[in-house]
């Protein structure tokens, strides 16, 4: 197999052609021989240092896409669209001869296949708000069962002549009455669609939060400083459209700033450098409840951390997503997750490796912790919260715990036998 | 005898139209809207085909479908769906609880006589 950083040459070759130039012409430019181009080209000479960025500059390339550096992405996306697409392992093992030769193409390529994963998401998404978003599906039912009744009716008065006369009224009184309902069912559905005309997508009370909470990274200066007051922070969300929205976006500020203000961001990282990421043991060092220190232990910059929090019934109230573990947007998630295992057991902290499947299957060691919010009251089970801290592990190693298998929600999840499953997987049916 | 007929919808101007039809069609037509007792209307009712919706208030049209045909009286009972969810997961869904006929709203008046006549006469 070449190696890739023998293949520079090789790229300054098609570099080369594409320019339209001789490699008499470039050789010169660059203040070679064009016979020491020649060795450089067909990869019998190295290259690097002030040659290559002669050459880049005449060129009119980035160095770096004449090196190894500028392939890595390259060859990582074309490793991914070949096992998506059940390449054998000869061809695969051909992937770097093959960006090396034929740039341009391997750019296609790797290109086709990001947006096709882009395309899969979109598909996903909507798939999941059409079968799970409540008000959307009662929305259209109520618009689509009005018009079965319009539709119905008015086919009787327009093809039976004969119906007597109190029918005929009784008849003419339900269109107008199902008409109204229907103007007034499609107003909502239009209104309830354009709620944000900039991002359609996210329209749900939830989804608005978690929109607001992107745009600003899930970081709040100000917050975690003492510098600036939740109002003021909600003042400026142009995210936030609803009033429920608000509502659960100061509920998630207002935690934000009480964690901050019982563990900052400093000390909690004084406190790691000589405790380790051990919550239990930074609850205890700063006599705060381990659903705190995992919080905060998400919130520490730097770090690509990600924590859900869900309800007693299951509902996530909060996500802060982690690249690789996809988290849904709509719907139940994967009843596997740790964060739902906690749930019988309040006060017990789990600590557990998962392996999500999916189409990327990426390992994580999750913290999870059930713990009561609330008042406490008399005589009635105390509301619990669960929360789970998502730290991805660099690829485990063979022979290393990779984890249980878990999904992220049963349309998307390719484990065909899994006990816990609630539907088909889109997936296995052709997506 | 006249052969009878049971609607399960809670959608009333649906079906005031669809008693009209069906009652001029020659059916006996029943009715029945909360989907929480709807098993129980059948069996009292134990009538030749069931008009049912999918969604209904108390239990889905999916839910009643699965508990009727575990009933062995039951299991053979023409049952055409009325459904405002054409999605295909909906139907494989209703397939897959054991439903003879699935038609999605708005329908036509036609349709639903022929799939009625055609199911009975099955």
């Amino acid at each position: 197999m070449m190696n890739r950083d023998s293949l520079t040459g090789s790229r300054i070759r098609e570099r080369r052609v594409i320019a339209g130039l001789k490699q008499a012409d470039l050789a010169q430019q660059a203040g070679i021989s064009a016979s020491y181009l020649n060795l450089i080209e067909h990869n019998r000479r190295r290259i690097g240092g002030k040659l290559l960025l002669n050459i880049a500059h005449v060129l009119g390339v980035e160095p770096s896409a004449l090196t190894e550096g500028a392939e890595a992405a390259l060859i990582a996306a074309l490793r991914e669209a070949a096992n998506d697409g059940g390449l054998g392992v000869a061809e695969v093992e051909r992937v770097e001869e093959f960006a090396g030769r034929f740039p341009g193409w391997a750019e296609v390529l790797a290109g086709a296949h990001r947006r096709v994963l882009s395309l899969e998401r979109t598909v996903e998404t909507l798939s999941d708000r059409l079968t799970h978003d409540p008000q959307l599906a009662t929305s259209m039912h109520e618009v689509l069962s009005t018009a079965a009744a319009i539709r119905s009716t008015a086919s009787i008065l327009a093809d039976d002549t004969s119906i007597s006369p109190d029918w005929q009224a009784r008849f003419h009184a339900n269109i107008d009455q199902d008409s109204r309902r229907l103007a007034d069912s499609a107003k909502a559905l239009v209104t309830y669609l354009d709620a944000n005309p900039q991002e359609t997508a996210h329209v749900s009370p939830q989804e608005e939060v978690d929109v607001f909470l992107e745009a600003h990274g899930h970081n709040f200066e100000g917050l975690e400083a003492g510098t600036q007051t939740v109002d003021a922070v909600l003042a400026r969300a142009p995210q936030l459209v609803s009033v429920a929205a608000q509502h659960l976006a100061r509920q998630v500020l207002g935690q934000i700033e009480a964690d901050a203000r019982a563990v900052s961001r400093a000390v909690l990282s004084e406190a790691i450098k000589h405790i380790g990421i051990d919550p239990v043991a930074l609850a205890q060092e700063f006599g705060v409840s381990v659903a705190r220190i995992l919080r905060r232990l998400a919130a520490q910059p730097g770090t690509p951390r990600g924590l859900v929090v869900c309800d007693r019934a299951g509902s996530l109230v909060f996500r802060r997503p982690v690249e690789g573990f996809s988290i849904p947007r709509f719907g139940a998630c994967c009843p596997l997750w740790p964060l739902f295992q906690v749930l019988q057991h309040p006060g017990q902290v789990l600590r557990e490796r998962v392996q999500q499947q999916g189409r990327n299957v990426a390992s994580f060691d999750c913290f999870a912790v059930a713990e009561p919010v609330g008042p406490a009251q008399y005589n009635a089970p105390p509301l619990v919260h669960a929360t789970m801290l998502i730290l991805p592990v660099n690829a485990p190693d063979h022979g290393q715990n990779a984890g249980r298998p878990v999904g992220a929600t049963c349309r998307i999840c390719p484990r065909e036998a899994c006990a816990g499953r609630r539907e088909p997987s889109i997936l296995s049916a052709g997506f | 005898m006249d052969k009878h007929v049971l609607l399960v919808e809670d959608e009333v101007n649906i079906i005031e139209a669809m008693r009209f039809l069906l009652t001029r069609d020659g059916w006996k037509v029943g009715t029945h809207s909360d989907g929480a007792t709807a098993v129980s209307a059948i069996r009292d009712a134990r009538p030749d085909l069931v008009v049912l919706d999918y969604m209904l208030p108390g239990k889905s049209g999916i839910e009643i479908l699965t508990e009727l045909r575990a009933l062995p009286d039951f299991a053979g009972l023409p049952v055409l769906m009325l459904t405002a969810r054409g999605q295909s997961r909906d139907r494989d869904l209703a397939e897959r609880a054991g439903v003879n006929r699935f038609m999605t709203k708005p329908f036509s008046n036609a349709e639903v006589l022929n799939a009625v006549r055609d199911l009975v006469r099955a």
